[in-house]
């Protein structure tokens, strides 16, 4: 049963090509269905590798299937081969399944627009790459993947070209990632000019023979590649300007897949983390920074897209701190339930503003409990989750991961602790506006209806800061001016809600700490880690002490939000100051660097040194050669007698060393 | 007594290093071609010298070949020398410079 | 005796030599070149090649130098060079060490009596000398037997060279001459 594990991504790969070749002429839907599908069987038969591994003996859970070879050049042998064990198979599972869910709701959600077979298109491919990425049994391949993924998000974040700030944030994506891509290639050539092999099996195998220093290089390199796919400090400045893709592709890429390549690729490397364990503490304390950075920067964000990126990049940093603190179950756990919450959290967030018509300012709503009620219950399960709260399966995630930060200090747990408040209040904050208070679009499609004449372009530009640029609210499609009621999405786009609120709900009984037979999930995973997972040394005393803190600080953090933002008992720009709004003004002081000492080594690096020294030195070379060719053709005088004179000269040598050489 | 052949040795090295430097220094055509002759006659000593010194008809052979060979090259030789010579009056060696790089 | 021959040859030969060299007319270097060869000739009876004496005076001193003396004639070419001046930089000083170093090498095996610096295999052909048969009949031995390969060629190249000689020498054909002044230029 496991052996059919190459349709894993042969299936999407099938649907890109049928898509790329004819989905124009499929059309909407119906190329969206097709899609859905693909990755629907995708899922079907990752459940069942899954089975046929499940049924084998714990031992025997590692299974390589080597499609052909690739790479045959001297020492480097590289196949395209696949690797299915514990960790890969779970990745594997949950990546097909949302990505079912997300291409359903973007039947929904992309319907009208020009181009709707070429998104399923990208869509398909981005789900192949991150199945190759997962599945790969050596480097090589996971990089392929790896690209690919940062390839689609390209192509998907500026699906909307024609907006320039589109095209733009899918560059800045691009780019960004490039700068994490080099320390990936880079622990790549280590790995293989060390051991002579990128294989992982090989690897793993051998990794006790790299120095302690060698190992952390290598650690420190491909967590460089990991920090800029899954956004930690300082690469995480794609993320938030990515929200200009389309909402599924924010769900899918920038929630649930590929921004966990990167907790992926560390948990896959564990062999070597251990090896040079400094690069845990580096990992851990860049993830704690990350989380409590963006978590700041989410409480002052207007547009309801932002908060959820930067709520993204803060649960991110969370599962690197775990995966510092040595704690990889954790970061797993806390990956699957993100993807579910997060997934579910942002396709709400298209749900409000399809009914709402494109808005995306969260002032400019308000109350939609009414008219949206399906959605607003799923947020409501969504947020309840990522906040903290028991029993839903965040919070078993998050503590999980707290408690393994204790363990490995208390300052990295004091930093996770209080990002949890800044959470549950950002979150918070986000719910009260939208779903609860008053409907404030009413006031202002009232004051904008006369006003508004022409037709807007279907989605409007999102904001760069916490403030959105105010649009005019395009009132076409629901009738006259002033008619303006927000509405439910169709039932393609609420399915998926619905299921994945369900499993925000339950998806804590995958690991639950009662006793050591409900942790199903660190069962499972355990040999792939083996003694290199962090055991909790931490009494049971502090376990309940640190739980009761972790839940009081949830309490407050919503608390506090609902006496801002629903009691109005402070105001509101007092909590929301210019610098977080501006996110600590980091992207414009990137700018101010790259116009600066950026630009002036650029012009130097051109008009000097390319000019005068690399021109100068292969100009140089011809000059030599010519210069000397001048010298030297001055022995062809051209006279009969020189010519002889040189003949006789060469005779009289040859002859001295003949007649020398045995005196 | 026969002379050693040590002597006529050194005689034709004599005569052959007379005949390299007058092809070297003199500008006249003809005249270099003589000292070309000069050359060859010597060589023509050397090795009938070690005929004799040797008991081998071999170098005579040699020289018999060289005759032939130097007739035929100065017959050629001289047809150049008239080809290229005819309208020059008082033409050097030193004038035909055209390949002077 | 054979000394006597030795010294007289010898010193005819030097004279001649330093004569074709130093001659500023090149008819008198014409003349001294036949002196060099008639001496030449004498060393080849003295060393008992007669043959060899015989064809190098009517070959080389009867029809070589008579060539050069009609191409002398036939260009004007007879006119006086001027010895002193050397207008190739160098070439006098360069020649004359040349020259000293050339002979220096030559007579440093001679000096020793080690030939086994010059020589390379041993083979002998035939005997120079015999009691019984003449010069001639033992150059023909060899010449015929061993080397007629090598007499056929020669003789195709005597016929080249005179087919040779005949197209480089010619006059250009009448037709030619109208307008012409470059064709038979170098």
């Amino acid at each position: 049963m496991v052996d059919i594990v190459w349709l894993l991504p042969a299936l999407p790969l099938f649907g890109f090509c049928v898509l790329l070749l004819s989905g124009r002429r499929l059309g909407d839907p119906k190329a969206g269905w097709f899609a859905t599908a693909m990755v629907g069987a995708a899922f079907a038969v990752a459940v069942v590798v899954f089975v046929g591994l499940y049924l084998k003996a714990p031992e025997h859970r590692v299974f390589e299937q080597t499609l052909f070879n690739w790479i045959p050049v001297g020492g480097l042998h590289i196949d395209v081969g696949f690797r299915v064990d514990q960790l890969s198979i779970v990745m594997a599972l949950f990546v097909t399944g949302v990505s079912t869910l997300i291409h359903m709701y973007s039947i929904g959600y992309m319907h009208g627009d020009d181009r709707f077979p070429t998104f399923f298109v990208y869509l398909n491919l981005f789900v192949f790459s991150m199945l190759m990425l997962v599945l790969a049994n050596n480097f090589v391949l996971t990089f392929l993947g790896w690209e690919g993924v940062g390839a689609c998000s390209y192509f998907l974040v500026s699906f909307w070209f024609e907006r320039n700030s589109a095209a733009v944030a899918g560059k800045k994506a691009f780019v960004t990632n490039r700068v994490g891509d080099f320390g990936f290639l880079l622990g790549m050539f280590l790995i293989f000019a060390h051991l002579g092999s990128l294989n992982y099996g090989t690897v793993f195998g051998h990794v006790n023979a790299l120095s302690s220093g060698t190992a952390t290089a290598i650690g420190l390199l491909l967590f460089l590649g990991a920090v800029g796919k899954s956004a930690q400090l300082p690469l995480y400045i794609w993320l938030p300007d990515a929200m200009e893709g389309p909402t599924p592709v924010s769900a899918l890429i920038h929630a649930a897949t590929m921004v966990t390549a990167g907790v992926f690729l560390m948990c896959r490397i564990n062999p070597i983390l251990f090896r040079g364990p400094d690069t845990l503490n580096v990992i851990a304390i860049i993830g704690a920074l990350t989380a409590l950075y963006a978590a700041t920067i989410a409480c002052a964000q207007d547009d309801i897209k932002k908060v959820l990126a930067y709520s993204t990049i803060s649960q991110l940093g969370y599962m690197m701190l775990a995966v510092g603190s040595g704690a990889y179950v954790a970061a797993v756990f806390h990956m699957i339930t993100h993807a579910f919450f997060k997934a579910l959290l942002f396709m709400g967030a298209g749900s409000v503003m399809h009914g709402m018509h494109d808005e995306q300012n969260m002032k400019k709503m308000g109350a939609l409990r009414k008219w949206m009620p399906i959605t607003s219950a799923t947020f409501i399960v969504a947020w309840l989750s990522i906040a903290g709260v028991p029993p839903f399966s965040g919070f078993w995630s998050k503590d999980d991961i707290l408690i393994n930060a204790w363990d490995k200090s208390p300052i990295l747990w004091a930093i996770g602790a209080f990002t949890a408040l800044l959470t549950a209040y950002y979150m918070s904050r986000q719910v009260f506006l939208v779903f609860f208070g008053d409907a404030r679009w009413e006031e202002h499609a009232d004051a904008k209806a006369p006003a508004e004449a022409e037709a807007t372009p279907e989605h409007e530009p999102a904001a760069t800061e916490g403030d959105a640029a105010p649009a005019p609210s395009t009132a076409d499609a629901h009738g006259a001016h002033g008619d303006f009621r927000p509405h439910e999405s169709p039932w393609t786009m609420a399915l998926p809600l619905v299921v994945l609120a369900f499993l925000s709900a339950v998806g804590g009984a995958l690991n639950l700490p009662i006793n050591k037979s409900t942790e199903f999930l660190g069962n499972w995973l355990e040999p792939v880690f083996g003694p290199r997972l962090h055991e909790v040394t931490a009494a049971t005393g502090t376990k309940w002490v640190l739980f009761v803190v972790t839940l009081a600080l949830v309490a407050l953090g919503i608390t506090l939000a609902y006496s801002v933002y629903l009691k109005h008992r402070v105001r509101e720009e007092a909590m929301e100051p210019s610098i977080l709004r501006h996110a600590w003004y980091f992207d414009d002081f990137i700018a101010a660097v790259n116009d600066g000492p950026a630009r002036l080594i650029a012009v130097w690096s051109a008009y000097v040194f390319d000019r005068k020294v690399i021109d100068g030195a292969v100009n140089g070379v011809a000059t030599l050669v010519r210069d000397t060719g001048g010298t030297v053709r001055r022995v062809q005088t051209g006279f009969v007698r020189n010519y002889a004179l040189a003949i006789a000269a060469g005779a009289v040598v040859l002859f001295a060393f003949v007649v020398l050489r045995t005196a | 007594m026969a002379v050693p052949g040590a002597w006529y040795l050194t005689l034709a090295a004599i005569l052959f290093v007379i005949g390299a430097v007058g092809l070297l220094v003199r500008r006249n055509v003809l005249v270099m071609f003589m000292c070309v002759e000069l050359m060859l006659n010597a060589v023509n000593l050397t090795f009938v010298t070690f005929a004799r010194m040797l008991n081998d008809i071999g170098g005579q052979i040699v020289v018999f070949f060289v005759l032939v060979v130097a007739a035929a090259e100065v017959v050629v030789g001289l047809g150049i020398i008239v080809a290229i010579f005819r309208r020059r009056a008082g033409a050097t060696a030193d004038d035909i410079s055209l390949l002077k790089g | 005796m054979d000394w006597a021959v030795f010294i007289v040859a010898g010193a005819a030969i030097l004279a001649g030599a330093l004569g074709v060299v130093t001659s500023r007319n090149p008819v008198h270097a014409a003349l001294s070149l036949v002196l060099t060869l008639f001496g030449v000739a004498v060393l080849f009876v003295a060393q008992r090649a007669d043959f060899l004496a015989v064809v190098q005076v009517i070959v080389y001193a009867g029809a070589i130098v008579v060539l050069f003396l009609f191409v002398i004639m036939l260009l004007g070419v007879d006119q006086a060079e001027n010895l002193e001046v050397e207008p190739l930089a160098g070439q006098r000083p360069a020649a004359i060490g040349i020259g000293i170093a050339g002979l220096a090498l030559l007579l440093l095996p001679i000096a020793f009596g080690r030939w086994e610096w010059l020589s390379g295999q041993p083979s002998v052909v035939g005997p120079a000398r015999s009691a019984t048969e003449p010069n001639v009949n033992l150059l023909a031995k060899a010449l015929f037997t061993r080397y007629l390969v090598a007499f056929e060629a020669t003789s195709v190249l005597l016929v080249i060279a005179v087919i040779g000689a005949v197209v480089l020498a010619r006059r250009p054909l009448s037709t030619e001459r109208q307008g012409e002044t470059v064709t038979e230029e170098p």
